[in-house]
């Protein structure tokens, strides 16, 4: 489930009233730029490993997290926030008597966090009593002393504000020139300082970064009274600031002069077209509902992955965990075994934590497991699901995938998608000869409305823009598109992937999941993709 | 840190107004106690206790706004926090939004506390857990379920000599109970400040009945239909209703509440006549803290009245560009209804559906706020009176203000909570022309 955090976030933000502590301490820009020394961070580790070790916990991990976000928040021509919060703390997880116990401190002493490790082994103890199965934790080998840094070429943390605040106001100044009525564009950075260390011998430090730049471009017309929004087409991405510079080779135009973006983003050509497509929109004809040929660029189809493959194929809502909240699966383990059909014979659909410019790009997850590329739905087949070191004995499987994650030093890690995507098609294509192809179609770009229910059987998506496909063209903007679709169905619907050539990224920031509620941010890739014969239905109403 | 006292608490704000240089200062201490119990497959699954409390300094030179944050109370660190508020502002562009602080306000208190929910033990929450899986296991079904309680207290004050304190109480609890072929599913919630009046080993028998009642469903074609939404159910559609009543978005034309030519809807007929919603800080079910974010003391509001448009909600910087009062920001939503439980409204239903819960509900177009969202966890037909039989999940796509010009009846008002929401007080519906657009094979 992608939640609505980021609207109540943006809402609570926007407003008069003083900042949250969502995420940590406000502090300065400058802190921003700060780290704990590594070994600080090793002595910390070390009292919590060995206060475990003598309070009788046979395994122990450590986290000593600095969580640290940046938010720059604009509408027209004000600037209405910024803050900087920052998190520092350190999680303490045990197993003792076969049980799981956790506890967390923010006080950053030995004896803070050794005491913290004898709480966590206590509650484990505590919970040894009632449970009816021992933890089987699969084995990882410890790696001793090892870091890792997202791939960036510069830290966003490290650009100036008033470089920021320059940007934005440039960004809304060409919106407004450009007929929007209101525009929000917003600056929000992420980078996690996070260290890992565990009784297998482990001491893991991890440099994350992640970087994200949404607007929205409304139009009004008072006589008609009718108002319409429209997004921006980037995606957050697990880059440094450099995301930020729209470089030529990272824009996929499309024959009617749409834009899209890979790797970098030019924040400001992309709103002056979003000014120019929300006018449009405030014209555009509904569409007509019935079947269609969806074409659907990576920015939209990221999201239809994201629910209907990345969510049912986690292993923890598969065995029932998630029930009372995010859900089951229809991707039962006896369909697994039984090669059951996912998609048609060109679907390739795989996780991996190691994609470049992913959101989920890490070298190590949160339990010490190296991350990797594997498949779960091979031609077409549902072949493996997305698992952790507790899990995977009940696949049969005796190595974890490496999808453990926490989104705080305070929380206790758990199971969380990886980034799955799409794979390419092998035989050349770009996304004009795929529209040549199709008779009656809906192009769509963005993500919009979507909705899934709790076995992530039946879906219904939206977008941002809508271009009806006649007779192999490309055709007028339309209006007020859903598309609803049953899972197995549409991927089995899927007829032609474009080629390696127009792969990219979509993100999400914000995908919530257990009780209480965790965060996380994680990447979906696929070049344009069509799915034959998609039921369309049109979302205009009166309200009388 | 436990729950602070009045006078500790004053004591702490009244350091930092002091400490202060700046134009004027705003400070907000809050804090408490949050503990869960976690379980699925007819286990417990995690539990835990977060202990936290903070304070929030926000200072302005002019219309330069800072704002620190600190979880140290020792003369020293209220300096620090203060000092580094300070070095923010002054570092901050001017907002031409900006508001001065309130000036000192009254407030009437409101009962948001209740000892018992204070006073609950992890030993208890377990016992809540137990209470609801050990049922389950006898009759083969499986629990999943999750209980959250919290006890806080906020107090703020500002350089105008503004001060106010209380603490709060509340739990919410909800559990899916499924069949062990995975072919039936039903779900309960429960929300409220006392747990006393709470009791989980009744509250699950609900969800084992629908679980069981809902194994062999039949499908239904999509189209529309007269429903009964359970509290639960409406509660998913109106909450998200409510986000759209900012009196800002309906002036600049951006909302279902702006007005054709310019101007907002207040005053207009929106809805049936019977549909009244208010805000009331007071009400015995669903209190509120007594003041807003801004400090402003919160009053007993119209928002709905027979139907028409009665208020929007302005924040302090919109009221005063449109020339209207200051008015504080709505705590709790309330809508009326009449005195017939759900299964009144079942028993005088000729044909119809009724529905439990609704999921992951969307905005699908803001103009109408047309939403989509599934119904689930006990979804069954109705004929002369009774529960026929359990039939599939269907896909919605409705706009709560278009439910509420289909009104049939409305029952008696509860304390809800919607799975992204707050507390609110909804009646039971029995709506016409409810539009299901397809079926889901979700169990």
């Amino acid at each position: 489930m992608d939640r609505r955090d980021f609207l109540a976030l943006s809402t609570f933000f926007t407003g008069a009233a003083l900042s949250p502590n969502i995420f940590g301490k406000a502090i300065a820009a400058s802190q921003l730029q700060e780290t704990i020394d590594i070994a600080v961070k090793k002595r910390l580790a070390d009292a919590g490993l060995a206060s475990a070790k003598a309070a009788g916990a046979s395994y122990c991990d450590v986290r000593v997290g600095r969580y640290l976000r940046q938010f720059v928040i604009t509408r027209e021509r004000n600037v209405e926030n910024i803050v900087n919060t920052e998190s520092t703390g350190t999680g303490v997880r045990v197993i003792a008597d076969g049980a799981w116990g956790f506890a967390a401190t923010n006080a950053m002493t030995e004896d803070a966090v050794a005491e913290a490790a004898r709480q966590a082994t206590a509650i484990a103890k505590a919970n040894a009593r009632t449970q009816t199965k021992p933890v089987q934790l699969a084995p990882t080998p410890g790696v001793g002393e090892v870091s890792w840094r997202t791939p960036i070429k510069k830290n966003a943390m490290e650009v100036p504000i008033a470089d920021k605040v320059d940007l934005l106001m440039g960004v809304n100044d060409a919106a407004l020139n450009a007929g929007a009525n209101f525009v929000n564009a917003l600056l929000f950075l992420v980078n996690e300082q996070k260290y890992f260390a565990s009784s297998d011998g482990s001491y893991i430090d991890q440099d994350v970064h992640r970087i994200w730049a949404p607007i929205t471009v409304t139009a009004v017309d008072t006589t008609t009274g009718k108002f319409r929004s429209r997004e921006g087409l980037s995606a957050p991405m697990g880059l440094g600031w450099e995301y930020m510079d729209g470089r030529a080779e990272d824009k996929f135009v499309l024959s009617n002069g749409l834009t899209t973006y890979g790797n970098s983003y030019d924040m400001k050509e992309d709103a002056i077209a979003a000014a120019q497509d929300a006018q449009a929109k405030l014209k555009a004809p509904s569409v007509k509902p019935g079947k269609y040929d969806l074409v659907l660029d990576p920015n939209h189809l990221g999201l239809t992955i994201h629910e209907s493959v990345g969510h049912p194929l986690e292993l923890d809502r598969v065995l029932g965990y998630e029930a009372n909240y995010a859900g089951t699966s229809f991707a039962t383990i006896d369909k697994r075994d039984a090669k059951f059909k996912y998609g048609s014979d060109i679907v390739n659909l795989f996780a991996d934590k190691t994609q470049p410019g992913s959101l989920g790009a890490v070298a190590f997850d949160d339990e010490g497991v190296k991350t990797k590329r594997w498949d779960l739905v091979k031609d077409g087949v549902l072949v493996d699901y997305q698992s952790i070191r507790d899990q995977v004995h009940i696949l049969g499987k005796s190595e974890s995938d490496g999808c453990c994650y926490a989104d705080s030093w305070s929380s206790v890690q758990f199971q969380r998608m990886a980034n799955v995507s799409l794979a390419p098609g092998k035989t050349k294509m770009s996304p004009a000869d795929m529209i040549a192809g199709v008779d009656n179609g809906i192009y769509i770009a963005g993500r919009g409305s979507f909705s899934i229910d709790q076995q992530r059987y039946n879906a219904q998506f939206g977008g941002t823009v809508f271009y009806e496909i006649k007779g192999g063209k490309l055709g007028p903007m339309i209006e007020d598109v859903a598309y609803q679709m049953r899972t197995p169905e549409f991927w089995g619907a899927c007829s032609a992937i474009c080629d390696e050539s127009d792969y990219r990224l979509f993100g999400s920031f914000f995908d919530g999941k257990g009780q209480p509620s965790q965060v996380s941010a994680v990447s979906h890739g696929s070049s344009t993709t069509r799915f034959d014969g998609i039921n369309v239905i049109s979302t205009a109403r009166s309200l009388g | 840190m436990t729950i602070l006292t009045e006078a500790q608490a004053k004591a702490i704000l009244d350091k930092v107004i002091a400490f202060s240089t700046a134009d004027e200062t705003i400070a907000q201490l809050a804090g408490g106690t949050q503990g869960n119990v976690r379980f699925a497959r007819n286990d417990i699954s995690t539990s835990g206790i977060v202990d936290d409390t903070d304070l929030v300094v926000q200072v302005a030179f002019g219309k330069r706004v800072g704002t620190a944050t600190i979880n140290q109370f020792d003369d020293a660190s209220l300096e620090r926090v203060v000092r580094r508020a300070e070095d923010l502002a002054k570092l901050a562009p001017e907002n031409p939004e900006f508001m001065p602080a309130v000036q000192k306000q009254t407030y009437t208190p409101t009962n948001t506390y209740s000892e018992s929910t204070a006073a609950l033990t992890a030993e208890a929450r377990a016992k809540i857990a137990e209470a609801s899986i050990a049922p389950c296991r006898d009759k083969g079904l499986i629990a999943a379920g999750y209980l959250e309680d919290g006890t806080t207290f906020f107090a703020h004050a500002n350089s105008n000599g503004n001060f106010g304190y209380q603490a709060s109480t509340g739990a919410d609890y909800t559990c899916t109970v499924r069949t062990e072929d995975g072919r039936g599913s039903g779900w309960v919630g429960t929300n409220v400040q006392d747990v006393a009046t709470f009791d989980a080993g009744k509250d699950v028998q609900i969800a084992m009945r629908k679980a069981a009642a809902s194994v062999e469903a039949q499908a239904l074609e999509p189209g529309k239909y007269t429903v009964i939404l359970e509290p639960a159910a409406a509660a998913g559609l109106i909450s998200f209703m409510m986000n759209f009543f900012d009196a800002r978005s309906a002036d600049e034309g951006r909302s279902f509440l702006s007005k054709q030519g310019g101007g907002n809807k207040i005053g207009e007929q929106i809805m049936d006549s019977r549909v009244n919603i208010y805000t009331d800080p007071w009400n015995p079910v669903v209190p509120v803290l007594p003041w807003d974010g801004e400090g402003l003391p919160r009053e007993r509001t119209k928002i709905i009245d027979a139907g028409k448009v009665a208020n929007l909600e302005y924040s302090r910087y919109w009221a005063s560009k449109q020339g209207k009062p200051e008015t504080a920001g709505w705590g709790n939503v309330i809508m009326e209804g009449g005195t017939k439980s759900t299964a009144d409204l079942i028993a005088g239903t000729e044909r119809g559906i009724l529905v439990t819960r609704t999921w992951y509900i969307r905005m699908v177009d803001p103009q109408t706020v047309l939403l989509t969202g599934l119904t689930r966890d006990g979804t069954f037909y109705i004929e002369n009176g009774q529960l026929k039989y359990p039939i599939k999940n269907f896909r919605f796509n409705e706009s709560p203000v278009i439910m509420l010009n289909n009104i049939d009846e409305l029952g008696r008002a509860v304390r809800v909570k919607a799975d992204e929401g707050s507390s609110m007080m909804l009646p039971p519906m029995k709506l016409r022309d409810f539009t299901f657009t397809s079926l889901s094979d979700a169990v």
